[in-house]
């Protein structure tokens, strides 16, 4: 309570933006959370069918792109202790990884959606409508909507650790005042997290 | 704690003048008192819009048959009217113009923690109004679902849904950021010495509210995304042809809009807490009480959902489980009444203009609450299921909650946004006209509605035609009050007399500041000692 006043006045307080990235994540779990929520119904209810439609994913891709995001979650938690360790090249050179490890997730996703696409798979697609039943529109339609939203983030997500990045190289985020780059830290390790749970429920639950 | 005398006059918020000019020293203005004002201004207009949207409907219901418009007219009236003063009235209403003007004061705080985010969320609210404004100006036709934008219609529907669609997630977002920033304010900027138990009832209101904003906005930010999807794609998921439920809609938008109710009245119920003692000039009855069940709504608020849906098809189990849940939700605001009460035992009152609207806000309340109940109950809530008693009780819980704990609070904390009195004689006729006009308006509803008249028709048979005069006519004496309401308080603005810095005798921190506060609030932050609280007569 008694450092209250010393925070109000330069205008910056490093937890309070923490506490406020927390409160974020909280509302970006809720928003996934009602997807997830739909899926499980729609799971319950035509269990046989979601087991078909799972089988059509590729599950080498899916593999690889987990293991991609992984490593990208490693490499920008390195990257804050780099940069707590006053290591400016090091963090640098630790973003553009995460960086560049986040265009490779969203090339293959491109390469996964195209595969489909080919296959007359995409939401309302009269392949979809006239030749599947309705648990594999169901699972379709959220495969499309979830890892589209979650591509969604990931670009979110590069944006965000572009600005940090910027700002690290111009100085204005350093050891000392490091929350730009911590909360797009915290938000790299939700989109993770987000990738983690979508990747069973699509690919793997037989 | 300091007073009045010794802080220097600075200037106000209202006359600085920072780098940017004329309108952009408002619009890029960061001052959590100027984003309060820029939040008043924007719904101001978009009121004057449902309010007249409103008038609409109810000229049209003076007789029956076709009066001023057919059937789809009057959809889109009601659907427009809906999305407007639920997206950008109700929800944002007390928390976006009092909150962000007094919650930073009341703590002792000189901002909001996070200035820019918080003219962003200002910045997200005229997004969405400009979204839903333009599916009613351009495409074809205009949205004509009802607010609630129910699924199969809403994606079956051939007018422009979309954009209000996009509006209202967009107003989500707003609201969302403004319950984060209020979250992190309350937890890292109180003034020193303000416990948690030491902190006003308002600010804890905004704190119950901010909760809910945050955990469930998303929730119905994710269902309209769906929606849009399916209208754009057909994904299937609320589409019964393609293997979805449209009863999961209604779950999933009932999971955020239920508590959205209580994000309504919370701070409604907050404004109320801090006019009642200051006018008994008595320390609030039940402090913790207030606090406890403010979080108790806010909570038992997240599992009463399904009472809106006794009609659509649930489980027995469910159906009793939610009616039973719905009573108990009733309990913590009874206890706020009974406490309100209490305060007023063997004060002595000053009855002006906020404590007006204050007692007038628990007597309209009290109707919609027990109306409530008469809802929540199985067998009634089948009986008059989407009839005019719904409308009834929706408006007196609602626009009687929130629109009297607004006037209340406007007029309550007037003298300090504006630094000016307000002519009380005629805010005094303000009030009665529009007390008045509304019992005459929402009161009729409920015979309607036990008699059988349905909601959501331009037409009805011609025995409803006496009651439904009635309503008419109230809906004309309601915006007479309204009228008056407004233009004195506009006037008032530039005219009226120069208020002090504490002119009602209130203990709360915003009474140490000057009329209207400078920029930064505070010369000093305030330090709250052992003996000081926010109610200390």
């Amino acid at each position: 309570m008694e450092n209250a006043t010393q925070h109000s006045d330069p205008h910056y307080d490093q937890e309070a933006s923490k506490l406020g990235m927390w409160l974020f994540i909280f509302t970006e779990l809720l928003l996934f959370g009602g997807l997830f929520l739909v899926y499980s119904i729609y799971r319950f209810l035509n269990p046989e069918a979601f087991r078909l439609a799972g089988e059509e994913l590729n599950l080498t891709i899916g593999a690889i792109n987990t293991v991609i995001l992984l490593v990208s979650s490693m490499t920008i938690a390195m990257s804050t202790s780099a940069l707590q360790k006053k290591n400016k090249g090091l963090t640098i050179f630790l973003l553009e990884v995460t960086i560049m490890l986040a265009l490779i997730f969203l090339i293959n996703k491109y390469f996964e959606w195209g595969v489909k696409f080919d296959h007359g798979i995409w939401p309302g697609s009269q392949h979809l409508i006239n030749d599947m039943s309705k648990g594999e529109i169901l699972f379709f339609g959220l495969y499309f909507v979830m890892t589209g939203l979650h591509a969604l983030h990931i670009i979110v997500g590069m944006i965000i650790i572009i600005v940090a990045l910027n700002k690290v190289q111009k100085g204005t985020v350093h050891a000392d005042r490091p929350s730009l780059l911590e909360n797009a830290g915290l938000y790299w390790h939700l989109v993770d997290l987000i990738w983690i749970f979508l990747f069973p429920l699509f690919y793997l639950i037989h | 704690m300091q007073t009045a005398a010794q802080i220097p006059q600075e200037v106000s918020y209202l006359d600085y003048k920072g780098k940017y000019k004329g309108i952009f020293a408002w619009i890029f203005s960061t001052d959590h008192k100027r984003i309060s004002l820029l939040y008043l201004y924007s719904m101001m207009t978009m009121f004057t819009i449902g309010v007249l949207l409103g008038l609409a409907m109810k000229l049209e219901l003076i007789a029956p048959g076709r009066t001023i418009m057919g059937p789809q007219s009057y959809n889109a009236v009601f659907t427009v009217h809906g999305v407007i003063m639920i997206f950008m009235i109700v929800i944002p209403g007390l928390p976006a113009v009092f909150g962000n003007f007094m919650l930073p004061i009341m703590i002792g705080a000189k901002d909001v923690a996070f200035p820019k985010v918080n003219l962003l969320s200002w910045y997200f609210y005229v997004l969405g109004a400009i979204l839903v404004i333009s599916s009613v100006l351009f495409g074809n036709g205009i949205p004509d679902t009802g607010w609630t934008f129910y699924a199969p219609y809403s994606f079956k529907t051939g007018t422009n849904l979309l954009p209000a669609i996009f509006g209202a997630f967009v107003l989500g977002f707003s609201s969302i950021l403004t319950g984060l920033n209020f979250i992190v304010t309350i937890h890292r900027m109180r003034a020193p010495g303000m416990t948690w138990f030491k902190m006003p009832l308002f600010p804890w209101s905004l704190y119950g509210t901010a909760w809910i904003q945050l955990l469930a906005t998303p929730v119905v930010g994710i269902t309209l995304v769906l929606v849009a999807l399916e209208r754009i794609f057909g994904i299937g998921v609320f589409d019964p042809t393609l293997g979805g439920d449209p009863v999961l809609y209604q779950h999933l938008f009932w999971i955020y809009s239920h508590p959205a109710v209580y994000v309504m009245i919370l701070p409604a119920m907050g404004a109320i807490s801090e006019i009642i003692p200051t006018f008994s000039q008595k320390h609030i009855f039940g402090y913790k009480a207030i606090i406890a069940s403010t979080l108790a709504i806010a909570f038992v608020g997240y599992f009463v959902w399904g009472h809106h849906m006794f009609t659509s098809g649930m489980s027995g189990t469910a159906q009793y489980t939610f009616s039973l849940l719905t009573f108990i939700v009733a309990i913590p605001s009874a206890i706020k009444v009974f406490n309100w009460i209490s305060t007023m035992h063997k004060a002595s009152i000053n009855p002006d203009i906020p404590f007006l609207w204050a007692v007038t806000f628990i007597f309209v309340f009290m109707i919609g609450g027990f109306s409530g109940l008469v809802l929540g109950a199985l067998a009634t809530n089948v009986y008059v299921h989407d009839t005019a008693f719904v409308v009834a009780h929706f408006h007196f819980i609602v626009f009687g909650g929130v629109g009297f704990s607004f006037f209340g609070a406007i007029h309550y904390w007037y003298p300090k946004m504006f630094g000016r009195m307000y002519d009380k004689a005629w805010a005094k006729m303000g009030w009665a006209f529009f007390t008045v006009g509304f019992l005459t308006l929402y009161s009729p509803m409920f015979y309607l509605g036990m008699m059988g008249m349905p909601r959501r028709y331009y037409d009805y048979l011609p025995e409803f035609h006496a009651a439904n005069i009635l309503s008419s006519l109230g809906s004309w004496v309601m915006a007479f009050g309204l009228l008056i309401i407004v233009i004195n308080l506009f006037r008032s603005a530039k005219n009226g007399a120069i208020a002090p810095i504490n002119p009602w005798n209130g203990k709360t921190l915003e009474w140490t500041v000057p009329s209207p506060p400078p920029v930064e609030n505070f010369d000093e932050i305030p330090v709250y000692g052992e003996k000081d609280g926010p109610y200390n007569y």
